[in-house]
């Protein structure tokens, strides 16, 4: 499989991975090299997210995650759920001075990223006031904010239309690292990623090149 | 949302300037002592009548309440009325101790007495709160039954199922909400467990205050075993049973209350020097009566009730603040929230009334024991319902490691609008509250009610219960405004279980 890339920064042997106390995935054998962008996809409870997981705590210092819900702050600014990506990084008292005037060297930190996501007019407007495209670019934004060298995403376009949804993508994609991210949408994930996991019934169904992947073998996937 | 939390932090801190708060007692901390030790050598077998005093306490909330029931789903049903509605506030707005001050001439102090006295302001409330739990309900069911269907049977066969359960919370939560209020009407003499309470911490008797408290701890916590739809027929039945209904009710006294006793003073003066029971109307007179009470009573007494509110208020919202986190998963192990919880019921459990009276034992009559009580009840209620709500929430898995940082980025923000509309539902009863710790010596309205009861000016007393009734029925309609234009609400969750 990977066997030809140098030094895999996230590797699995035969693990079981379980959720909330039973066993949600079985024999799990993968290895991720630097700058891999790989995809992973199946039915919806097929422990797509479970899988992702498990990876953010191989490598939970290097890695910053693309919630899929509930990690946006809605009564907080923009730039404030940009900012808590990099909460444990100051103090509290710090985090706090910043919560309640934020602070010129962070506002200069951010704003570019803002921009990056088209998000500049938006910095100082509460988040739940923006659209669902918006708020899941705020959520890129405290991912790229975090840093790290690697990049999870869960369902990270789950929510928007396609013209979106392949915005979104190619901002994550291009964040430049290692990525890793679930699907629902298999044109997407051929489209962005250079290779692809299918999860079926608990386990690995294939792992495989995205230019190699099937339209029989996606029929079995999904089937 | 932070303007109105600051501008409310602007007024307590003004009226913290203006209030009176000291400590006046000798030696404080010597009788905290003695109180501590009556806390850990608690006595249950001197306290003659207490079986009694139990009983009463149980009866006469049981009673009270399942009057409360009938009436307020009666006027329930009428809530569109205006006048309905106007009539239930006015009645909730006026507290329990004050509905027994107005029985007590007319019937005596009697179990009728207390039983009046829980029933028609809860029956205020639960008019209210029945009314918008239907409105509030689900009404496609009853939209889908065929097209002539009687209001009835699309009564029991479509919205009862379905507001049952709500109904059931709400009327349990209220049931140990009268039980505390039952015990706390024995503190001006009825004979319930309160009557004792007062006797022991008036003579120092620690050990059977104790005894006496821990044992309304228990029946608290016993609620949850015998209160139930199916149960509690029996004890209602005991109740009706073995209540002590020798009361000497003389029609001849009520009519003399109503078209007597109550009327302004001047208009009976001239009768009563001449010893008879003549009547004469003396509009000058009446005015200057009337005056007078606003300037002497009724003035200072709000003055000081809304000082004595908004200390609390503000009191009440930074303890709760403080103290969810201990009592939430989010922030602690399982270990410390389960001691946090023991702490927090034990607070709510505890009428402020009692609280008040405990303290003003120890620090003599100023605010700072009031306050103290108000904030350590209301605040142990909201700081329950707060961390309750807050361990329903979803973080990321992968927040912040620092309790601060998840405080104040993940968890405030998200709870804060919840947390100011439970606390403006609690405004309106830490008001009522202020107004009855009146009664324990400090300047608020119950004071001058309660001297003006003692004085025997029954004329005198109900204009001051008139006046704060309609200053709780402000208040309510000041926070419901303010609820509405910040766009928050507690719904259900405030009061099943506040």
């Amino acid at each position: 499989m990977n066997m030809s890339l140098p030094q895999p920064i996230i590797s699995l042997n035969g693990e079981d991975i379980s959720y909330s106390g039973s066993v949600a995935l079985r024999d799990i054998s993968l290895s991720i090299a630097e700058g891999e962008k790989v995809a992973l996809i199946g039915r919806s409870g097929v422990g797509k997210t479970t899988l992702l997981r498990r990876l953010y705590q191989l490598r939970p210092k290097e890695s910053a995650f693309v919630h899929q819900h509930y990690s946006l702050v809605s009564q907080l600014s923009v730039f404030h759920n940009i900012y808590m990506g990099r909460l444990d990084r100051y103090s509290s008292l710090h985090n706090l001075r910043n919560l309640l005037r934020p602070m010129p060297s962070h506002i200069e930190e951010i704003r570019p990223i803002a921009e990056k996501l088209s998000l500049q007019d938006k910095l100082f407007s509460k988040t739940g006031e923006l659209s669902g495209g918006q708020q899941q670019r705020v959520g890129i934004g405290r991912a790229l904010y975090c840093g790290g060298s690697i990049l999870m995403a869960d369902e990270p376009v789950s929510s928007l239309d396609l013209l979106q949804g392949k915005e979104i993508m190619a901002l994550i994609v291009g964040a430049g690292k290692t990525v890793i991210s679930t699907l629902h949408s298999v044109d997407l994930s051929r489209q962005f990623f250079d290779r692809i996991i299918g999860l079926r019934e608990k386990t690995i169904f294939f792992d495989l090149p995205a230019h190699q992947i099937s339209g029989d073998l996606l029929a079995e996937l999904y089937g | 949302m932070l303007r109105t939390s600051l501008l409310f932090l602007l007024i307590a801190g003004a009226a913290f300037l203006a209030a009176d708060i000291s400590i006046t007692t000798f030696d404080p901390w010597f009788e905290l002592k003695r109180m501590a030790l009556g806390l850990v050598t608690p006595d249950f077998f001197s306290l003659p009548g207490f079986g009694r005093a139990l009983f009463n306490t149980i009866s006469f909330a049981l009673l009270g309440i399942a009057g409360a029931i009938v009436a307020g789903f009666v006027l329930s049903l009428f809530f569109e009325s205006t006048l309905v509605r106007l009539f239930c506030a006015f009645i909730r707005a006026i507290h329990e101790l004050f509905w027994a001050f107005i029985f007590m001439p007319i019937i005596g102090l009697n179990s009728l007495c207390g039983i009046l006295a829980i029933a028609i302001p809860y029956a205020g409330v639960f008019a209210k709160v029945y009314s918008e739990i239907r409105q509030e309900s689900d009404q496609r069911p009853a939209q889908a039954l065929p097209a002539g269907t009687s209001r009835l049977n699309t009564f029991f066969y479509t919205t009862l199922p379905i507001i049952y359960k709500d109904l059931k919370n709400y009327t349990s939560y209220r049931f140990e909400c009268a039980l505390r209020s039952s015990a706390i009407l024995g503190f001006i003499g009825l004979p319930t467990i309160g009557y004792h309470l007062e006797t022991a911490f008036r003579e120092g008797m620690y050990s059977q205050a104790a005894a006496l408290l821990y044992c309304f701890y228990l029946l608290i916590l016993s609620l949850r075993f015998w209160a139930r739809p199916r149960l509690i027929l029996l004890p209602l039945i005991l109740a009706v049973f073995f209540t002590s209904w020798d009361a000497s009710i003389s029609l001849a006294n009520i009519l003399r209350f109503f078209t007597y006793d109550i009327l302004p003073w001047p208009m009976r003066a001239e009768g009563f020097y001449a010893g008879s029971q003549a009547i004469s109307l003396q509009p000058v007179q009446i005015v200057q009566w009337l005056k007078d009470i606003v300037v002497t009573a009724a003035l200072p007494g709000i003055w000081n009730t809304i000082l004595l509110t908004q200390i609390a208020l503000v009191c009440t919202a930074l303890f709760t603040l403080v103290m969810f986190p201990p009592a939430c998963r989010k922030f602690y192990s399982r270990k410390v929230t389960g001691c946090a919880h023991i702490v927090l019921v034990m607070l709510r459990t505890t009428p402020e009334y009692i609280l008040a009276y405990i303290f003003l034992q120890l620090w003599g009559p100023s605010m700072l024991p009031a306050i103290i009580a108000l904030f350590l009840h209301n605040g142990g209620i909201l700081a329950y319902l707060t961390a309750r709500n807050v361990n329903l929430m979803q973080l990321p898995f992968d927040t912040s490691r620092k309790r601060l940082n998840r405080y104040f980025y993940e968890v405030l923000p998200r709870c804060y609008g919840q947390f100011l509309a439970f606390l403006f539902y609690r405004w309106e009863v830490i008001m009522r509250e202020s107004a009855i710790l009146g009664i324990l010596g400090i300047y608020t309205l119950g004071h001058f009610i309660d001297s003006a009861i003692s004085d025997d000016q029954l004329d005198k007393a109900l204009v001051l219960i008139i006046i704060t009734a309609l200053l709780n029925m402000g208040i309510d309609t000041l926070s419901q405004k303010i609820r509405r234009s910040l766009h928050i609400s507690a719904h259900f969750v405030a009061r099943s279980s506040s």
